[in-house]
C-alpha cells in the first residue's frame, strides 16, 4: 500500500513524487480501458457509481439541451436510485422531463418498448446492465442500438455487473458506462466512467483541470490504483469465478424453492447475474427477516438497504407487477468468492427456520 | 450458553444503561427500537418523538459502543391502530384514555415481546423503573421501583405472568441519580439527557390540537351545566377539558367551579363546586391481575388513580374476573374514566384496570 503510507505525491504536481503518482494513475487508466475495450482517454475516475451515474446523466442532459436537441430523458422503473433520483431531480427542478419504459415480470425492457417511449426531443437514455435487487440482465446492446438509431445518448449503469459480466463497451454499443470499485472486491468510494470520445458532458465538479477538465478534484491515487488492480484480477479470474458463482446460485435457488414454503424467485431465471439470487416471500416483512438472518450470522439484503424501520415496498418489485404486500417481502442473497456450498446450506437452514418462526409469530396486529 | 435478551432501546439514558448492565452481566444482548407512528410534521416527515432520526442515531451509537447488534422494527401500522385510534376513540366516548398503558399492553409486551421471543430471546428488557420478583408461591410479582419518584409500575400494571416471565427491568433497582452515574461509568453519552414526557405520537405535545386536526368532529360546542341541569355557558368541545379543571371554563359563576364530568351522549360539560368534587368509589373494568386470578375476597389495599400519584387506602372487591370495585377511605379528586385504577399491597403492584365509573 505504498500510495497510502509512503508515496504522497499529488498526481497534478510537476515534481518527482507527483510524476510517480501520475504514472500510477495513467497505468490504472490503461488497465481499465483495456478491460472495457476503449481508449484510456475515455476513462474518467471518480468517487463511485453514484457519481458516475450523476455525471453521465446530468452532464449529458445539460449538454444536449444546451446544444438544442431537447430535454426529454428515458430510463426504466427498476434503475438504482443514483439514476432514478437524478432523473426526478432533473425533472422537478431543472426543467427536464422523463419517461420510464415499462418492464416485464422479470424487470426487463424490450427494444420495442424503449422505442415506444422515445420522443423526437429525447436526448438521453439510461439503462442498467444488471439489476441490483433482482439480478435480471437488460438487453443493453439491443437497447443501445435503438438509441443510436434515434440519435440518443445512451448511458449504462454497469455497477452491479462489473466483475461478473464482460464490460466491452464496443460490444455493448453504449456511449457512457459507470462502474464502482467495491462491486469487484476493490476499494469503496472510487469508480470510473467510460465516456466515448467525441461526447462532451457538462462537468458536475468544476475546478482544476484534472481528468481533462471532466472531473475536477485531486486524484485519490491509492483508490484509483486499487480499483484498476481489482478489476484486472476480477477479469483474469472472471470465467472461473462466474462458473462457481453460477453453481452456488443454482444450488441456493434450488434449496430455497425446495425448503422455504411460499418463496418465489424474483427476476429472470436464466438471464441474471451469476452470483445473484433473489426471492419474494409472501407475507414476510423483509426487515424483520433480515434481522433474524443477521442474528444467526447470515448477511443478506432486502429490496433496498433500510435501517430506519420505515420500509417502503420495493419500487423495483412494484414495477415488475408484484403487489405491495409482496413488494415488502423481497430478499436478496448473493454468492461471493469465499462462499462455499456449506455456507449456502447453512443460510438456507436459517432462512427456512426464520420464515417458519415469522409465519407462526402471533402478535397483536 | 448465555441467555439472549432483547433490549428495547430509545437512545435515552434508562434503556441505554439497561443494555449496558445486561451486557456486563453476561447476557447476549440485542438492541431493538420500534419505529412508531407519528403525525407528519412541518418537514413532511413523520417523526414520533420516541424514535426521531436523532434518537435512532443515538441508540445505534450506543449499541455500537456496547458492541451489540441493533435493529429498528416497523411498528407504525399496529401502533396507529391499537394506540392512536384508541386514543381518539376514547375521547369520542368522553373518557380520558391512557395510551401509554395500552402501548405496554398491546405493543411492548405483546407485539415487541413476541418478536423478541421469536428471535429465540429469553427476555425482553426495557428501561422501565419497576422490579420483578417471585413470590412464595412461585408466581411472578411486579414491584414498585426503588426510586418511588420514578416508579412506572402504574403503566406496567397490564402485565401478567406470561409477560413477566420473559421480562427484565434492569434499572428498577437503582435511583435515577445512580442510573445517570452508571451511564457515566459506562461511558454512555446520554448521562445529561432529559426524561421523555407527553405522548410520543403528538408532534408538539398538545393533544387538544392533535384532536382538532385528526378528529375535528369531536370538538363540537355544547352546554356547560351544573349538576342540577342549570346552564352556565357554552364549551368549545369536551375533549378540551379535563376532570378537575377550573381555569378557562368561560362561565360566570360567583363561586369557583370545576369540571366534574364530561357527558359524551349529550355533549355536555358538567361543572360543580369544590365541595361536590371527589369520588369515594369507582369501578374498573378490563382489570388485569398480575397473579393471573383475582383474590377470592375483598382486600385492603392502596389504589392509584393517575400516573405519578400516591396510592390511597381503599377496599378492593373483585366483582368478577375482570371488574373491580374500589371504595376509598377518603374522597379522591380527579378520578377520570379512561385512566387506570392500579392496586398496590405495599410495594407489590397487584394489577390494574380501566376506570369506567366513579361516584
Amino acid at each position: 500500500m505504498p500510495w497510502f503510507t509512503q508515496d504522497f505525491g499529488n498526481a497534478s504536481s510537476l515534481h518527482g513524487p507527483g510524476r510517480k503518482a501520475e504514472q500510477a494513475i495513467e497505468d490504472a487508466r490503461e488497465t481499465v480501458a483495456r478491460i472495457l475495450n476503449c481508449h484510456p482517454g475515455e476513462i474518467v475516475f471518480n468517487g463511485g457509481g453514484t457519481e458516475g451515474d450523476n455525471h453521465a446523466i446530468r452532464g449529458g442532459a445539460w449538454h444536449m439541451r444546451h446544444a438544442g436537441h431537447g430535454a426529454h430523458l428515458v430510463s426504466s422503473p427498476v434503475e438504482h436510485s443514483a439514476v432514478g433520483e437524478t432523473l426526478v431531480r432533473l425533472s422537478e427542478v431543472q426543467g427536464f422531463t422523463h419517461s420510464l419504459t415499462p418492464v416485464d415480470h422479470y424487470g426487463r425492457c424490450t427494444p420495442d418498448a424503449l422505442l415506444a417511449t422515445c420522443r423526437s426531443d429525447t436526448v438521453l437514455a439510461s439503462f442498467m446492465l444488471a439489476n441490483n435487487e433482482v439480478g435480471s440482465l437488460q438487453p443493453v446492446s439491443e437497447l443501445a442500438g435503438i438509441a443510436r438509431e434515434q440519435g440518443i445518448l445512451f448511458h449504462c449503469d454497469a455497477v452491479q455487473a462489473a466483475g461478473q459480466l464482460p464490460l466491452d463497451v464496443f460490444e455493448l454499443g453504449v456511449d457512457l458506462l459507470s462502474i464502482s470499485g467495491h462491486k469487484f472486491y476493490g476499494p469503496k468510494g472510487v469508480g470510473a466512467l467510460y465516456l466515448r470520445s467525441g461526447i462532451t458532458l457538462e462537468s458536475n465538479l468544476t475546478g482544476g483541470s484534472h481528468e481533462d477538465g471532466r472531473r475536477a478534484g485531486t486524484h485519490n491515487t491509492p483508490l484509483i490504483v486499487g480499483l484498476a488492480r481489482a478489476l484486472e484480477l476480477a477479469e483474469q479470474e472472471r470465467e472461473e469465478h462466474v462458473a462457481r458463482f453460477r453453481r452456488m446460485r443454482d444450488h441456493l435457488i434450488e434449496q430455497v424453492m425446495l425448503r422455504v414454503p411460499g418463496a418465489e424467485l424474483s427476476g429472470h431465471p436464466v438471464e441474471r447475474l451469476p452470483g445473484h439470487a433473489s426471492f419474494v416471500l409472501d407475507g414476510i416483512d423483509s426487515g424483520t427477516l433480515l434481522m433474524h438472518l443477521d442474528v444467526n450470522g447470515v448477511a443478506a439484503s432486502g429490496g433496498s438497504a433500510c435501517k430506519t424501520g420505515n420500509p417502503e415496498p420495493s419500487a423495483v418489485l412494484l414495477a415488475m407487477g408484484y403487489d405491495e404486500r409482496q413488494a415488502t417481502g423481497g430478499l436478496r442473497l448473493t454468492a461471493g468468492r469465499s462462499t462455499s456450498e456449506d455456507d449456502i446450506d447453512y443460510a438456507v437452514n436459517v432462512l427456512a427456520s426464520s420464515v417458519e418462526k415469522l409465519r407462526r409469530l402471533v402478535v397483536a396486529t | 450458553m448465555s441467555k439472549r435478551v432483547v433490549v428495547a432501546m430509545s437512545g435515552g439514558v434508562d434503556s441505554s444503561v439497561a443494555a449496558a448492565l445486561l451486557k456486563q452481566r453476561g447476557y447476549e444482548v440485542i438492541g431493538m427500537m420500534m419505529r412508531l407512528w407519528a403525525e407528519p410534521a412541518a418537514d413532511g416527515l413523520a417523526h414520533n418523538r420516541c424514535c426521531t432520526p436523532g434518537q435512532m442515531a443515538d441508540a445505534r451509537r450506543i449499541a455500537n459502543l456496547l458492541d451489540i447488534p441493533f435493529y429498528v422494527l416497523d411498528t407504525r401500522d399496529v401502533f396507529r391502530r391499537r394506540i392512536v385510534d384508541f386514543f381518539i376513540e376514547g375521547h369520542r366516548q368522553g373518557v380520558t384514555p391512557n395510551p401509554c398503558l395500552e402501548c405496554n399492553r398491546h405493543i411492548r409486551f405483546d407485539w415487541l415481546q413476541g418478536h423478541a421471543l421469536a428471535l429465540d430471546a429469553d427476555y425482553l428488557a426495557t428501561g422501565h423503573h419497576a422490579r420483578i420478583s417471585r413470590g412464595p408461591d412461585g408466581r411472578y410479582q411486579l414491584l414498585r421501583a426503588v426510586d418511588r419518584q420514578k416508579d412506572q409500575s402504574y403503566v406496567l400494571s397490564v402485565m401478567g405472568q406470561k409477560q413477566l416471565a420473559h421480562a427484565l427491568f434492569p434499572i428498577g433497582d437503582y435511583c435515577k441519580s445512580e442510573v445517570r452515574d452508571l451511564a457515566r461509568e459506562f461511558g454512555l453519552p446520554t448521562a445529561a439527557k432529559q426524561d421523555s414526557q407527553d405522548l410520543c405520537f403528538l408532534g408538539d405535545g398538545d393533544y387538544r390540537r392533535f384532536l382538532r386536526d385528526h378528529a375535528p368532529e369531536l370538538l363540537r360546542a355544547g352546554p356547560v351545566l351544573r349538576r342540577d341541569g342549570t346552564q352556565l355557558g357554552e364549551h368549545s368541545g369536551l375533549a378540551n377539558y379535563t376532570i378537575g379543571q377550573r381555569r378557562g371554563l368561560g362561565i360566570n359563576s360567583p363561586v369557583p367551579m370545576y369540571v366534574f364530568d364530561r357527558q359524551a351522549r349529550d355533549n355536555a360539560l358538567i361543572v360543580a363546586e369544590r365541595e361536590e368534587q371527589g369520588a369515594r368509589r369507582l369501578q374498573a373494568e378490563r382489570f388485569n391481575w398480575v397473579a393471573g386470578t383475582p383474590p377470592d375476597k375483598k382486600i385492603a389495599a392502596a389504589v392509584s388513580i393517575r400516573y405519578g400519584t400516591r396510592p390511597q387506602p381503599a377496599t378492593v372487591t373483585p366483582l368478577d374476573q375482570s371488574v373491580v370495585d374500589v371504595a376509598f377511605e377518603q374522597p379522591q379528586v380527579g378520578v377520570a374514566p379512561g385512566q387506570a385504577a392500579v392496586v398496590y399491597a405495599d410495594e407489590n403492584c397487584l394489577g390494574g384496570g380501566v376506570i369506567r365509573s366513579a361516584e
